[in-house]
């Protein structure tokens, strides 16, 4: 069936879209309604994952404090649509301010560190992450911007032709609920972002990112402008993960320093590690498979209390000590990841074998 | 009470816990140029298990004498640590030495997660509190108010310091160590065996951060599963501000960062108009680090080095 589907691809295009379009309903009827929630938080997290990916997979920057940008997309919307200061703005005034206002940051914070080899820009972006939230953490006093580890509630749903993402509403005269709104205003700006990667990667921009990655002195030799170039990869990948801020705080209509710790950060990498980086469908099932799992993992507590009579590992922890092992074992045993892109599956293996010889010439100098 | 004279002596103290942990980076990443991010996991493992040890010792023998528990935790903790060195180097880095420079330091990202969690299940997320065995003398040194406790952690970590650069510079075992740090495929053409030399290094890096581990939860009180995470962060801003992979600029970044920290967070109240509090103390090593990667990335000490394709 995969084969002949492959063979047909407008065919199946139209088969992924009604999937795509009655996935809602259909989670909605068989796990309700935390299950169509769980279905708009993983449309987020793809969005943040590809965003990452043009920093880490493309770029090849080790970003680990992506998810500043995520709470600096978040805190602005948060501003400027809550009662914090009074201010209502519509979102589609809010999100595109806020975007650039996280890509700023993106270059900010890009400028001074770009300079550095790769794993000094990992600790730096690292630290820059932590300093954000401990800004979000202690920000209420004198001046109370972020109302400290409270966080700040009551933030504006979005709101499109009138029709509020609350509760139930009636949209063509049907009842919808605003889980249901969310995900396809999710799903649209995922699949626009999808485009757009998809896109860039081929374009000049992205050509210039790939010959970064792979040798950066060759790529300036080229007559690449690799610190421009270096830096418009934080500007976007902050782009997006101000997007996904944005609608992140409209869709909880809470937010606090809680929710953008280092493990976000980390967790966002692994989907990208996980799926395959660089490679845009290999990080969609990243984020998707990532999202989910720690759902599924919950009923392993379940599942503990009845064979056991207790829970022995609780899921939070069981979750994080799979995604540790996850990372490690990937990186030893199936570095380009789950789904990796054709081009970058050959080069490892290539390199493998130039290794090898290499190795074997030296007669195991190195053992 | 003199301020400033205070928050230069808990400065030194902090920055002494600093230089043994940076110390520890700097020289993972003299030979292997890897950040060792599980590191200060791997301190945290240390002053887990020396407060378990001595916990159970209390247990046992409660009238024993304090600084007799806190040898047989180090005693534990010591080897608990150099047998995790050795591993995670093992399993985790050394069949990635020929990958790409990102493999090793996700691997190094996730081998810090399952240390983390694995501590949690076996302490809890709770505060573990070190025991009340220790000596609380203190005395007054030039307007500043000194306890034993500090004075011991200060001369303890001279005392490692010391040994660790006679190990370096005057041995057989330093000599390979320095030729693996210039190269590491002709020092195995002069006959050193580089994995050896390598699992030394990780082996004295956890030995001084099982120290440094209980040193940290015998001067701030207690330990925590996530009390690696911060102090690997700032050790390795130490690392970084003495210059990476120079054993002398990890001292003097460690002492440096403690007392920047310290009167940071004396005086950032009063410099800031009441506008930042102490809560800030943690952004000083972040502000350090980048400050110091902006306007001299080699650090203090170091050398100027060609980047490297």
């Amino acid at each position: 069936m995969i084969a002949a589907l492959r063979e047909r691809p407008r065919l199946s295009l139209a088969l992924l879209a009604v999937l795509l379009a009655v996935l809602p309903f259909v989670t909605g009827v068989l796990i309700g309604q935390s299950g169509v929630r769980m279905l708009d938080f993983a449309l987020l997290y793809v969005l943040l994952a590809l965003g990452l990916n043009l920093v880490v997979g493309y770029a090849g920057l080790l970003d680990l404090g992506y998810i500043a940008f995520y709470a600096l997309g978040a805190y602005f919307y948060a501003w400027l649509a809550s009662p914090h200061f009074g201010l209502h703005l519509p979102f589609w005034m809010i999100l595109p301010m806020g975007t650039l206002f996280a890509a700023a940051f993106g270059v900010l914070l890009g400028a001074p560190t770009l300079r550095l080899r790769g794993d000094y820009l990992a600790i730096v972006t690292l630290g820059f992450g932590e300093i954000i939230r401990i800004f979000m953490n202690n920000l209420d006093a004198p001046v109370n911007l972020t109302n400290g580890p409270q966080g700040m509630d009551l933030i504006d749903p979005i709101q499109i032709a009138g029709i509020g993402f609350s509760g139930t509403q009636e949209v063509f005269g049907l009842v919808v609920q605003a889980t249901h709104l969310y995900y396809y205003l999710f799903l649209a700006f995922t699949l626009a972002a999808i485009l757009f990667a998809y896109r860039l990667q081929d374009s000049r921009i992205g050509r210039a990112w790939a010959a970064i990655r792979e040798d950066e002195v060759a790529a300036a030799a080229t007559g690449i402008n690799t610190r421009n170039l270096k830096l418009l990869a934080f500007a976007m990948g902050a782009t997006f993960g101000g997007l996904a801020g944005g609608l992140f705080a409209a869709f909880q209509g809470f937010i606090s320093p809680e929710s953008f710790n280092l493990m976000e950060s980390i967790l966002i990498l692994c989907m990208i590690v996980l799926g395959g980086m660089g490679h845009i469908p290999g990080v969609i099932v990243g984020a998707v498979l990532l999202t989910i799992l720690p759902e599924a993992l919950r009923y392993i507590g379940d599942l503990q209390r009845a064979m056991l009579g207790e829970v022995v590992v609780d899921a939070a922890n069981l979750r994080m000590l799979i995604f540790g092992l996850a990372l490690v074992l990937m990186m030893l045993y199936r570095p380009a990841g789950l789904w990796p892109s054709r081009q970058r599956r050959r080069e490892l293996t290539a390199e493998g074998e130039v290794v090898r010889h290499e190795q074997e010439s030296l007669v195991d100098v190195q053992r | 009470m003199d301020i400033f004279a205070q928050q230069l002596v808990n400065g030194l103290v902090l920055g002494s816990i600093y230089a043994l942990v940076a110390l520890g980076y700097t020289m993972v990443y003299g030979i292997l140029e890897l950040i060792n991010f599980a590191h200060g996991e791997v301190t945290m493992v240390g002053a887990m298990v020396a407060l378990a040890v001595m916990g159970a010792l209390l247990g046992v023998a409660p009238d024993l004498p304090g600084i007799l528990v806190v040898i047989g935790g180090a005693l534990v903790a010591i080897p608990a640590c150099i047998l995790l060195g050795y591993t995670i180097e093992r399993v985790a880095y050394r069949p990635l030495r020929q990958a790409p420079r990102l493999a090793p330091l996700i691997t190094a990202i996730g081998v810090s997660i399952i240390l983390q969690n694995v501590a949690m299940l076996i302490w809890g997320r709770q505060y573990i509190a070190f025991p009340p065995i220790l000596p609380q003398a203190t005395f007054q040194i030039a307007g500043a108010q000194v306890s034993a406790l500090q004075i011991f952690i200060v001369l303890l970590s001279g005392i490692a310091m010391a040994g660790l650069w006679f190990m370096v510079q005057r041995t057989r075992l330093g000599r390979a160590m320095r030729a693996c740090g210039e190269s590491r495929e002709i020092a195995s053409l002069m006959g050193v065996d580089v994995n050896r030399i390598i699992s030394t290094t990780f082996i004295i890096g956890s030995a001084l951060a099982a120290v440094a581990g209980l040193m940290v939860s015998a001067y701030y009180g207690l330990a925590h599963y996530y009390m690696g995470f911060m102090l690997g962060l700032k050790a390795f801003s130490a690392a970084v501000l003495g210059g990476i992979g120079n054993l002398g600029g990890a001292v003097l970044g460690g002492l440096l960062l403690g007392v920047i920290e310290a009167l940071g967070a004396g005086y950032i109240g009063d410099l800031t108009g009441g506008f930042l509090g102490s809560h800030y103390q943690d952004v000083f090593a972040f502000l350090v680090l980048i400050a110091v990667l902006v306007f001299r990335p080699s650090g203090l000490l170091g050398e100027r080095v060609a980047q490297r394709a």
